[in-house]
Parts: structure tokens; sequence; C-alpha cells
């Protein structure tokens, strides 16, 4: 055994040795590479990189080069109530969204993977819908259907935070799909069928187990939820009321009449505020992993 | 512990039997291994002691009370898989105490029990090890540990060994065999490999086709196997086809060997490789002798095994014991013998 496996080693030795002729062709194909690497990640940095450098502009009217740089563009998105409303009103429907859409997913998820029934393949078609059908189409639908309900159950559902949150959570679902459909497809199903024989039901091996075997594709759904519901516009944009309107919307309604760095400085802060979430989740769950 | 009693098993899928009429007592203490190729059925009748398969007919009865229809959290069997199936987001220590805390057992027990399933199979230093961080025998002795720290009433094995490469496969077997001996586990073992199979278990019951073919122990199986899919499964066996006349049996190419078969009906005879005899002499007053000539010679180390040609074309293979270092080159291909065998060796099948 230790022979014939120190043999082999040596015969390659040699072999690795011999066409060390031309010893300079490697390391130049690794630069290339390395440059190559680089420039990609320039290109698709840029839009991020030109954002934030944008918010320090001096000049109202932007301006290349600067005449010179201030920090009173994020003081101006700061006073700006739209701006700040939009904001916490964002980030509590993200989290709303987020919570809802990573449950519902993961049971949609759970009983696609683990269950036979009619109709299988299509309420899965149906929960990724949202991935295909423009954000604008969604957005204008849901509002007619709210219209409806409203008239049927004789209740506000258009411009309220429920409302909204509902749309984000069909908006969310499918994320979370596509990403605990793929975790549990890795599971060894023994590994359940151990826990029901040491004595564990259904609902205890659900919470003990397979939640738990499941945490990296759970946690990283919720960030991208989150995400997603954060930064989405076209969906919201038919659903929300007067004077309550998300940070995306609120952006947009300021761009109709300005056109100063304040929407720079804004969205370098969002950027900044979904680096932060990742940069914590990755703490969590190494998001490389899972993706 | 407990005995365990089959009744008429069955398990339809459409219209195919997975399993058909399976009936088998195992008596407390008792190991029994399921053995057969892959799609027999031994894995379903396993999954259904367990109760993650639901029969489609018959009983099954553990210590006395009938558990065909209860979930398998309520039946107390302990299994261990092929793929270990650790729990892999706990430490080992955890993976143990799991089954305990579903029966609520309290935490000054839990401990010593944890402690005692790990030290049966050794692995108390590494209680706070996380599956991931073992060797795949160290991670199927884990559940092992796991399945027996709830004192089950079966112990139930699909196919355990087989992950395993051919070294441990024999250490962690043996291990298997003598914690099930010392505990009085009544044992459920399923193996696709024979030698697995003769070598661990009070009684074997060989399967093909989801029907069981025979249930005895390991020398009644290889010396008076019911039908040539047994006798083939369970070792090698030469067959030849034939009829008997006038007491003799006359293959179907026309060698006539002098043998009395308890059936007149006998269209098959079979014989062991490693019961001929190969010789230059004329046969003992028991044997019936064949003359043959070695077609070819294949070197096994510790055996050779000579594939053997008669005068009429009828092929034979013969083990022998490589006893001297010059044993295989007086069997050299072309040489001709006379291939022995005494008649109470002999067996007979009508299928």
């Amino acid at each position: 055994m230790t022979q014939t496996s120190m043999e082999p080693s040596g015969v390659t030795g040699d072999v690795l040795r011999l066409p060390a002729g031309g010893p300079r062709r490697v390391p130049v194909a690794k630069w290339a590479v390395r440059a190559g690497v680089t420039l990609i990640y320039l290109f698709m940095l840029s839009p991020l990189i030109f954002v934030v450098w944008l918010s320090f502009f001096k000049d109202a009217i932007i301006t290349f080069p600067p005449s010179g740089y201030t920090v009173s563009w994020y003081l101006n998105a700061w006073r700006n109530a739209a701006f700040a409303n939009g904001f916490l009103l964002s980030l509590q429907l993200a989290a709303s969204a987020a919570v809802g859409g990573v449950i519902l997913g993961v049971a949609a998820s759970l009983a696609l993977a683990r269950y036979r029934f009619p109709g299988r393949r299509t309420l899965g078609n149906v929960l990724l819908l949202p991935l295909v059908v423009p954000g604008i189409v969604a957005g204008i639908a849901t509002y007619l259907f709210y219209l409806r309900a409203e008239n049927a159950f004789d209740v506000d559902i258009v411009g309220t935070f429920g409302g909204l949150v509902v749309a984000h959570i069909c908006l969310t679902i499918p994320w979370t799909m596509r990403l605990v459909g793929a975790s549990l497809s890795q599971i060894d199903g023994t590994i359940e069928e151990a826990a029901r024989n040491l004595g564990a039901g259904p609902l205890r091996t659900l919470w003990r187990v397979t939640l738990p075997m499941l945490r990296p594709a759970i946690v990283a759904s919720a960030l991208f939820s989150f995400i997603v519901s954060f930064e989405n516009l076209e969906l919201t944009l038919p659903l929300v009321g007067p004077g309550k309107t998300t940070l995306p919307i609120a952006i947009m309604q300021y761009l109709e009449f300005n056109l100063d760095p304040t929407i720079a400085a804004v969205s370098a802060a969002q950027i900044l505020l979904l680096g932060i979430v990742m940069l914590i989740t990755d703490r969590f769950v190494k998001l490389s992993q899972v993706i | 512990m407990a005995n365990v009693s089959l009744r008429s098993l069955c398990k339809q899928y459409g219209n195919a039997a997975a399993v058909a009429d399976f009936s088998l007592e195992i008596a407390d203490g008792e190991l029994v291994a399921f053995l057969g190729p892959s799609g027999c059925g031994k894995t379903t009748t396993l999954r259904m002691v367990a109760g993650f398969v639901e029969p489609t007919a018959g009983e099954i009865w553990i210590g006395g009370k009938e558990v065909s229809r209860l979930p398998p959290n309520r039946r107390n069997t302990g299994m261990v898989f092929q793929r270990y199936a650790l729990f892999p987001h706990m430490t080992v220590a955890e993976n143990v105490a799991f089954g305990l805390e579903m029966r609520h057992v309290s935490s000054a027990e839990r401990t010593t029990r944890i402690r005692e399933a790990l030290d049966m199979v050794r692995l108390t230093p590494l209680a706070d090890r996380y599956p991931r961080q073992l060797s795949g025998g160290q991670q199927q002795r884990v559940a092992i540990a796991r399945a027996l720290a709830i004192r089950p009433d079966v112990f139930l094995l699909d196919e355990p060994l087989s992950n395993l490469d051919a070294k441990l496969r024999t250490e962690v077997r043996e291990e298997i065999r003598a914690l099930q001996r010392r505990l009085g586990l009544t044992t459920i073992f399923v193996t696709h490999d024979q030698e697995e199979a003769l070598a661990i278990a009070d009684r074997l019951a060989v399967m093909h086709d989801g029907c069981v073919q025979q249930i005895g122990t390991a020398d009644a199986l290889y010396e008076r196997p019911a039908n040539p899919f047994v006798a083939n499964f369970l070792g090698k066996m030469n067959f030849l086809a034939g009829r008997m006349a006038d007491g003799h049996f006359v293959t179907a190419r026309g060698e006539r060997l002098a043998l009395a078969s308890a059936s007149p009906q006998a269209t098959t005879l079979g014989i062991r490789p490693e019961r001929l005899r190969l010789t230059d002499d004329a046969p003992t007053r028991d044997e019936t002798a064949l003359p043959v000539t070695v077609d070819q010679t294949i070197y096994l180390g510790a055996t050779l095994e000579l594939r053997l040609k008669s005068a009429q074309g009828e092929m034979l293979v013969a083990h022998l014991q490589n006893t001297s270092r010059d044993e295989a080159s007086r069997y050299a291909p072309g040489r001709a013998l006379k291939a022995c065998f005494a008649s109470t060796d002999c067996l007979f099948f009508n299928a």
C-alpha cells in the first residue's frame, strides 16, 4: 500500500519538472486572469462607486469635475420628511414581508418537496410567478384585485400597510422557495426518518431536525426577501396611499422635480444599510455557501 | 427486548408486489439477516417494521403488541441507516441524547445513558465533536449508540456496513455482533452481502422478487438450499441440467453420472465448487467421477478457481486451497483429471 502510493508520486514529480522549459508563461496567464477579474469587478461596482462619489459633490446641478465636496446633501435628505418617513415605512414593510414570506415560503417548499398531491406542480409554478411577471403588471393586477375585495368585504385594503405587506409577501415567496427548495433537495431524507425512529412526531422532527438543517437557506432567504421588498418600486406604486410612500417611491417623486445629489445621498444611505444587513447575515451564515 | 412476529406481510405498489406474503417469527435476542439482491423487498420489509412503509396487508407484532398501523415514533425500534443519518447540527452527545429527550428521560439519567451508549461503541472521548468531524466508521458507531440508547424493543440495521471500506466493514460487523449478543438484542439486519449475512446472523431470510425463498440457519441454507436461487446466492454452485435414468443422472450433453436421487423428477444437479475433489486416481466407493480437462486456472491467492470441461462439453468450476507454491502449476490448462464428488454432497432440484 505504502509502496504503491509512493512510487507514482515520485514519477509525477519528474513529469512535472520536464516542461519547465517555458517557465515564464504561467505567471503571465495568472496576471492576465487577475487583471480581467479586477476589470469585471470594477465594471460591476462602478454604479455604486459613482453614486457614493456623486453624493458628496458640492454643485446642485451635477457637473464634472465637481467644484468641491460637501455632506450637506445627506442633511438635506434627512430633513426631507418624505425620505425619512419613506425609509421607515420601507424598513417596516421589508421586515414584515421577509418574515411572512419566509414562513410561507418554507411551508410551501416543504409541502412541495415532501408530499405528493394533485396540483403540486401547478402550485409550485404559480408561487414562482412573481419572478417572471413584470412588476408593474403585478402591481396593477393586485390593485384591481384589492378594489374588488374592498367592495366585496367592505374594508380598506389599498393604501393600508396590511395590503402592502400581503403584496410584498407574494413578491418574496419565490426567493425563499428557490433557496429553501434547493437546500431541501440536498438533505438526506433518512435524517428525518432517524428522528421519527427515535420517537419524534412530525412536528418535533420539523422543529428539531428539518428547520435547523435548513437554517443557512432560511437566513439567506430572509436577507433576499428583505432586499427585494425594500427596493421594490413597480409593484408598490399602485398600492400606496397618499402621504404614505416607501423610500423608492419617495425617490421617484423627488426626481420628478429635482436633480440634485440628494438622490445620490439617499441611495448611498440605502446601499450602506443593505451592505450592513449583508455583513451581519454573513457572520451567522456564510452566504457564499448557500447561494 | 422483545420478540417480533411478521404475519403474511404484503406491500403492493400499484400492481407490483414489493413484498409478498412474508411470515417470520424472530425470537427474543435473535439476529435475523434479510438477504437478497437489490429490489428483492428486504429494505421494504425492514421499513414496514420501523413504520416508514405501511403494509398493504398482514400484521407486525413487536413484543406481543400489534404495531402495524402505528407511526414510527410510537414503535420503539432503534434503526441504523446505510448513510448514517446523523443530525449534522448536533454533537455526538446531542445525537445520542435526542431519543432520550423524546422519551422525557430526566437530565441526570440522560447523562449516564449517553455515557453508557458512547462507552459501548468506544466513542466517549468524541462526545463533543460534530458528525462532519468524524470518519465513516465513527459516524456509524455514533448511529449505533444513538439507536441503542433508547433501549429499543428491536434493533434494525439497513445495510449498515455498505458505506464503509472493506477492513472497517469486518471490524464494525464484529462489533455489532458482540454488542447484539451481550445486550441480547432482537435484531433485523438487512444486507445484500452473503458473506456478511452468513457471518453475523443466527438465521437468514433469503429474498428474491419480493418473495421469501428460504429461512434458516447459515449451514441449513448453504447445505440444503430450497431452490437454485438460494443455492447460487449463498456461495457458488455448479448446475448441471439433465434427468434421472436407471440410477444415473444423465446431463443434457450426455454425461452419465452414477448417482441416486431421492426424487426421480430431478432436472438439475447442483454441486459446490469446493466439494469437487480433483484427482488422477479412481474415485472412492462413495464418489462418482467425471473426467475433465482444465480449461482455465484463476489464481485468487488463498484459493485457486479452476474452470473444467468434460468430454461432452459440460462446464464445472472447482475451488482448491492454494496449499503450496507449485499448486497452481499442477493444474495448468489442458491437464486431464477426474472431478470426483460424493453423492451426499449433491443437490437435486426439479425446477
